[in-house]
C-alpha cells in the first residue's frame, strides 16, 4: 500500500543525497591545488552519469535482486520487473523505484568517495573504467551482501542503517589501495600541496552535512519516528565531531583551523551513518566525539609516518570513521530505538559487536583484494597514471583542456 | 648588485625553488603572468569552441643577489626550469643600483644579503 508521505520523503532524500555528490566535488576540489580543481569536480560528475546509468541497467539488479547469498543476478536487467508497485522485502510503503532511485544515489557517492586517494594524478579515461569495474564487482556485490534480500551478511544479523560498511568502509580501504598502488603525487622537499580553496571545502562540507539528512534520515525509507530519529543523531554526532576536531586541532596545533572542523563534522556523519536508524541521542555524542579522535591520528600522526599518499583523506577519514561507526553500533545499538533492529554490548548483547566486527572485516578483506585486481587489470591495458609532464601542468588543461581559473580576462 | 629577472613555466616553479634552496638563495618575489614567447600559447576547448593563441600562464621570479651569487643563480634556474621545449622562458639579469632593507636602512650589498 503506497503511502504519500513515505514516498515523498524518499524522493526528496533522494535528491538531498544526489547534491552529496556535487557537495564533495566542492570539499575534495578545494584541498587540491588549483591546476586541479576541474579534474576532480568532472570525476564527481562523470560518476553522476556513468553510475546513473550503470544502475538503471544492471546495477540495482546486481545489488537488491534476489538472487543468492553473494550476488543479486540479472533478474532485474533494465529494470525489468521494478515497477511503481511497492516491493514489501524493501520498502512496503513506497513505489519500488522510488527504493531505486533512492539507492541509485548511494551508488553514485560511493565511487565518488574514492577519488580523494589517487586525486591529481589519474588518467581520466582510466579512472572511468575504473570506476564502472568498481561499482559493479566491488560495491554491487558488497551492497547486495549487506542490503540485498538473501544477502550472507544481512542474514547473519550485520547492522548497517545507511551505510557504514557498504559505503565508507568499502570505499575506504578502496582508498588505500588506489593510493598505495598508485604512488605519490610529484613533489618536492615542501611537504604536501597546500589546499587551493578552503572556502570550497566548507561549502562542500556544508552540501555533505545537508544532503546526509536525506541520506540517512531517507534510510528509514517512511516518514516517520526512525526517519526523526535518524535525523537527529545524524545532525548530533556530526556537530559533536566537528568540536572535537577542532579542540584536537586547538591543543595540538595552538589554533582551531577551519579544514580540521570541516573534516570533523564529515567524519562525524561517516561514524553515525551505520548507527543512525539503532541508537540515541547520548550515543550520537559519543560517537561524534570518538570519530575526530581516530582520524585525527590516522590522518596527521599515522599517514605522515607510513608515507602513503592518500591525498585527501578519503581512507583515513571513510575507512577509520567508517570502522568506528559500523563498530559503535555493536556497542551502542537499543532495541528501545528500533524494534527491528537488535541491541548492543553495552545493552546486554556482546554477540552483536562480534557480528559488527566480523561484517568490518569480511568488506576490509574483499574489498581491498578486489580493487587490487580491478586497479592492475586497467593498469595492465590502459596505464593508469598521467605523465609526469601532465601531472606537473595539472590535470585541467591536460585531461579536459579547460582552466577553473583566469588570471585576467 | 644584480636584479635577475625570470620568467619560467609555473609548474616548474616548485623545482626552481628547489634548485635555489640548494644553491643557498633564499631571497625571492614570486608574482603570476601572463603572456607568450614563440610558444604562442595554448588551446583551450569550450563547448567545442577551441580559444587558441590564449596567453599562457608564467611564474615571474624577480631575485636580487650579490654579484658572486649571480652565476649560481642563473644556474639554479636554469636547472630548475629547463624542459628543453619551446615555453621554457627566459631569464634577464639587470644592474641594480641601490638596495635598502627598511627594517634597518641598511643600503647595498649588506641590504640584500
Amino acid at each position: 500500500m503506497i503511502n504519500s508521505g513515505d514516498t515523498a520523503w524518499v524522493l526528496i532524500s533522494s535528491a538531498l543525497v544526489m547534491l552529496m555528490t556535487p557537495g564533495l566535488a566542492f570539499f575534495y576540489g578545494g584541498m587540491v591545488r588549483r591546476k586541479n580543481i576541474l579534474g576532480v569536480l568532472m570525476q564527481c560528475f562523470i560518476i553522476l552519469c556513468a553510475l546513473s546509468v550503470q544502475w538503471v541497467l544492471f546495477g540495482y539488479s546486481l545489488a537488491f535482486h534476489p538472487g543468492n547469498g553473494f550476488w543479486g543476478g540479472f533478474g532485474w536487467f533494465g529494470l525489468n520487473g521494478v515497477g511503481l508497485e511497492p516491493y514489501a522485502d524493501y520498502a512496503a510503503t513506497i513505489p519500488h523505484q522510488a527504493f531505486m532511485i533512492f539507492q541509485a544515489m548511494f551508488a553514485i557517492i560511493t565511487p565518488a568517495l574514492i577519488i580523494g586517494a589517487f586525486a591529481e594524478r589519474m588518467k581520466f579515461s582510466a579512472f572511468l573504467i575504473f570506476t564502472l569495474l568498481w561499482a559493479t564487482f566491488v560495491y554491487d556485490p558488497v551492497c547486495h551482501w549487506v542490503w540485498g534480500v538473501g544477502g550472507w551478511l544481512r542474514n547473519f544479523g550485520a547492522l548497517d542503517f545507511a551505510g557504514g560498511t557498504v559505503v565508507h568502509i568499502n570505499a575506504g580501504i578502496a582508498a588505500l589501495v588506489t593510493a598505495l598502488v598508485i604512488g605519490k603525487r610529484k613533489t618536492f622537499n615542501h611537504g604536501s600541496p597546500v589546499p587551493h580553496s578552503m572556502a570550497f571545502v566548507v561549502l562542500g562540507t556544508a552540501l555533505l552535512w545537508f544532503g546526509w539528512f536525506g541520506f540517512n534520515a531517507g534510510s528509514a525509507l517512511a516518514a516517520n519516528g526512525l526517519a526523526v530519529n535518524a535525523f537527529v543523531v545524524t545532525n548530533t554526532a556530526a556537530a559533536a565531531a566537528g568540536l572535537s576536531w577542532a579542540i584536537l586541532d586547538w591543543l595540538k596545533h595552538g589554533k582551531p583551523t577551519v579544514f580540521g572542523t570541516a573534516s570533523g563534522a564529515v567524519a562525524g556523519l561517516v561514524a553515525i551513518t551505520p548507527a543512525a536508524g539503532f541508537v540515541g541521542v547520548i550515543p550520537a555524542i559519543i560517537i561524534g566525539l570518538l570519530v575526530s579522535v581516530f582520524c585525527f591520528i590516522a590522518v596527521s600522526i599515522v599517514k605522515p609516518k607510513l608515507g602513503y599518499d592518500d591525498a585527501l583523506d578519503a581512507f583515513g577519514v571513510h575507512c577509520v570513521g567508517g570502522i568506528w561507526g559500523a563498530l559503535a553500533t555493536g556497542l551502542f545499538a537499543s532495541k528501545a530505538i528500533n524494534s527491528a533492529g537488535a541491541n548492543g554490548l553495552f545493552f546486554g548483547n556482546p554477540k552483536q559487536f562480534t557480528i559488527q566486527l566480523t561484517a568490518v572485516l569480511v568488506t576490509l578483506v574483499y574489498s581491498f583484494v578486489a580493487t587490487f585486481v580491478l586497479y592492475k587489470l586497467v593498469n595492465v591495458f590502459m596505464g593508469i597514471r598521467v605523465s609526469e609532464k601532465e601531472e606537473l601542468m595539472g590535470l585541467d588543461l591536460t585531461q579536459h583542456h579547460e582552466t577553473a581559473y583566469t588570471v585576467l580576462e | 648588485m644584480k636584479l635577475i629577472i625570470a620568467i619560467i613555466r609555473p609548474y616548474q616553479l616548485e623545482a626552481v625553488k628547489e634548485e635555489l634552496y640548494k644553491a643557498e638563495v633564499n631571497l625571492i618575489t614570486v608574482s603570476e603572468v601572463l603572456g607568450h614567447g614563440r610558444q604562442k600559447g595554448v588551446t583551450e576547448i569550450y563547448r567545442g569552441a577551441k580559444e587558441t593563441g590564449n596567453l599562457l600562464k608564467k611564474v615571474h621570479l624577480e631575485i636580487a643577489v650579490n654579484e658572486n651569487f649571480v652565476e649560481p643563480t642563473i644556474k639554479a634556474i636554469v636547472k630548475g626550469a629547463k624542459t628543453g621545449e619551446t615555453g621554457d622562458g627566459k631569464i634577464f639579469v639587470l644592474d641594480l643600483k641601490e638596495c635598502i632593507r627598511i627594517r634597518t636602512e641598511e643600503r647595498g650589498s649588506l641590504a640584500i644579503g
